[in-house]
């Protein structure tokens, strides 16, 4: 048995050849070497994101995240649900919150689950896969499997928006929240002080459909990281990594920059100091290659032969 | 005294507390602004929410409903833990925008209305969201040659993620999907059944 269980909720980002498959690859890495077993919730749905609110009405979108908590119930019976997309836990966080605090709303979704066969109890509970990691395993038990510290690499930790707004993690504050800062240094990373673009919005679901407007979010993001002397940005973000890295290049060709600022996952930092391959670590799903921590991947463990 | 009366009334107020979700909050605003301040996009609102919250209130129902102004709300809720009375800021933009809308009064080209709507049907589609189908309709939405060159000006990102493994060409014919399509089609047609009622408890 492993040593702690939760009900996976993956998202649509981070599925198989999707665009944060990366990030269920290297989170799936520090899940074996921290013994978590993850089962992913069986035919878990899409959580509406926030961007769907014109499109399906607040019982629609409620039930959709319904869906999934009653298929966790149901199948991962005391398991916590536990989501790596910073909106898929937003939607879902959401979605539990209005179910607990209104009557109304709950017998109306369960009037609905009902048509799939499903019912709500109400008793799930939803979580960042940051949240598991601090909270039930904490940051001296993270260092603990820590054998190739990524000292000498300087990373800009970009919090973004979702992941810390409006729920956040317990502790932190909105406006310079410190816990990625910290995941960067238990790993041995230096992390850039006062990167002041930390918690400022890449534009989201917006960077599609408003696309100049957002690449002046990204500009300011990824400059302050060069100003901060990083040599990569980290987020906990899907969307965050997403925008910010794959507009860099559009981002050049609007203002005449030459930004090449890698984009990487914390559980990408994890994976590789704790000795895991740069595939383990899902190094080769950039479009801008972290050379940096590739380096370090690729590098025998110290006193391994 | 009665020409006050007669322009400045609350139908509208009325209107968005019963019809926008999180709408009951609009009154609670006290103008400070620190909304307006705190948007990543403040500059490219024609009316920030704090404005917003007062038109509402002054009853300027056209002018709220046909701007593009809550669609530029990015999600990013700033707005929401820096307010001093706790609004819902937010959902109250996205509420706005969704009602709007549903009246038709929403400005036919507004880009992220478009987005929204497509990112419904498509997450709804399969009951998960298949990002190929999803950039494409977006591309595609203003015909087919504009899609066209815009695909072809988004090329290279194109390339980059699926030569990163993270886009596939084949999600075009078989992407990710829910076993359970019919279940989630029935759920969804209940829901919006129930909402209906809900909204007109006599029929």
């Amino acid at each position: 048995m492993a040593r702690k269980e939760y009900a996976f909720y993956p998202g649509c980002s981070s599925q198989l050849r999707a665009s944060a498959a990366n990030y269920l690859t290297s989170t799936n890495s520090i899940c074996k070497t921290l013994d978590i077993r993850m089962t992913a919730i069986p035919d878990w749905n899409c959580c509406g994101a926030s961007i769907s609110y014109a499109g399906g009405g607040e019982l629609s979108r409620l039930v959709m995240n319904a869906r999934n908590f009653a298929l966790s119930e149901n199948h991962l019976p005391g398991q916590d649900i536990v989501a790596t997309c910073a909106a898929c836990w937003l939607g879902a966080r959401e979605a539990k919150h209005k179910l607990e605090t209104d009557a109304q709303l709950l017998a109306d979704a369960n009037e609905a689950l009902q048509e799939a066969g499903l019912n709500y109890s109400g008793k799930t509970k939803v979580r960042h896969m940051v949240e598991v990691l601090i909270e039930d395993f904490g940051y001296a038990e993270l260092a603990r499997p820590v054998v190739k510290p990524l000292a000498g690499i300087k990373f800009a930790g970009y919090v973004g928006c979702q992941t810390n707004r409006p729920f956040g993690i317990a502790g932190e504050s909105f406006e310079n929240p410190k816990y990625l800062d910290r995941l960067i240094e238990t790993v041995g990373g230096e992390a850039a002080a006062g990167y002041e673009q930390k918690v400022t919005c890449c534009g989201g679901a917006l960077a599609f459909s408003e696309t100049e407007k957002s690449l002046k979010q990204i500009k300011e993001i990824v400059e302050s990281a060069y100003d901060h002397g990083a040599d990569m940005i980290v987020t906990p973000c899907a969307l965050c990594q997403a925008n910010v890295e794959v507009y860099q290049s559009e981002v050049n060709k609007k203002y005449g920059t030459k930004l090449a600022m890698p984009v990487t996952y914390y559980s990408q930092l994890m994976t590789v100091a704790y000795g895991g391959t740069a595939k383990e670590a899902g190094l080769g799903g950039h479009i801008i290659q972290p050379a940096k921590l590739q380096e370090a991947a690729n590098n025998p463990t110290p006193g391994k032969q | 005294m009665n020409e006050l009366n007669i322009k400045y009334h609350n139908n509208f107020l009325m209107e968005v507390e019963e019809n926008v979700e999180e709408g009951k909050w609009v009154k609670m605003c006290m103008q400070c602004g620190v909304c307006s301040g705190s948007c990543p996009f403040g500059p490219h609102w024609a009316h920030p929410p704090q404005e917003l919250f007062m038109m509402v209130r002054a009853g300027k129902r056209a002018d709220v409903l046909n701007s593009d102004s809550m669609w530029m709300c990015t999600s990013c809720y700033n707005c929401v833990v820096r307010c001093p009375r706790k609004l819902p800021i937010t959902q109250i933009m996205h509420g706005l925008a969704a009602y709007a809308n549903h009246l038709g009064m929403a400005p036919k080209t507004q880009p992220t209305r478009d987005f929204s709507l497509l990112f419904w049907k498509n997450c709804t589609r399969t009951g998960r969201v298949n990002e190929l189908r999803l950039t494409l309709g977006l591309y595609f939405n203003d015909g087919f040659m504009a899609g066209i060159r815009k695909g072809w000006a988004m090329r290279g990102i194109g390339l980059g993620l699926m030569k990163a493994g993270r886009l596939n060409a084949f999600e075009l014919f078989k992407g990710h999907v829910c076993k359970d399509r019919k279940g989630v089609h029935a759920m969804l047609k209940k829901a919006a059944e129930i909402e209906q009622r809900r909204k007109h408890p006599a029929s």
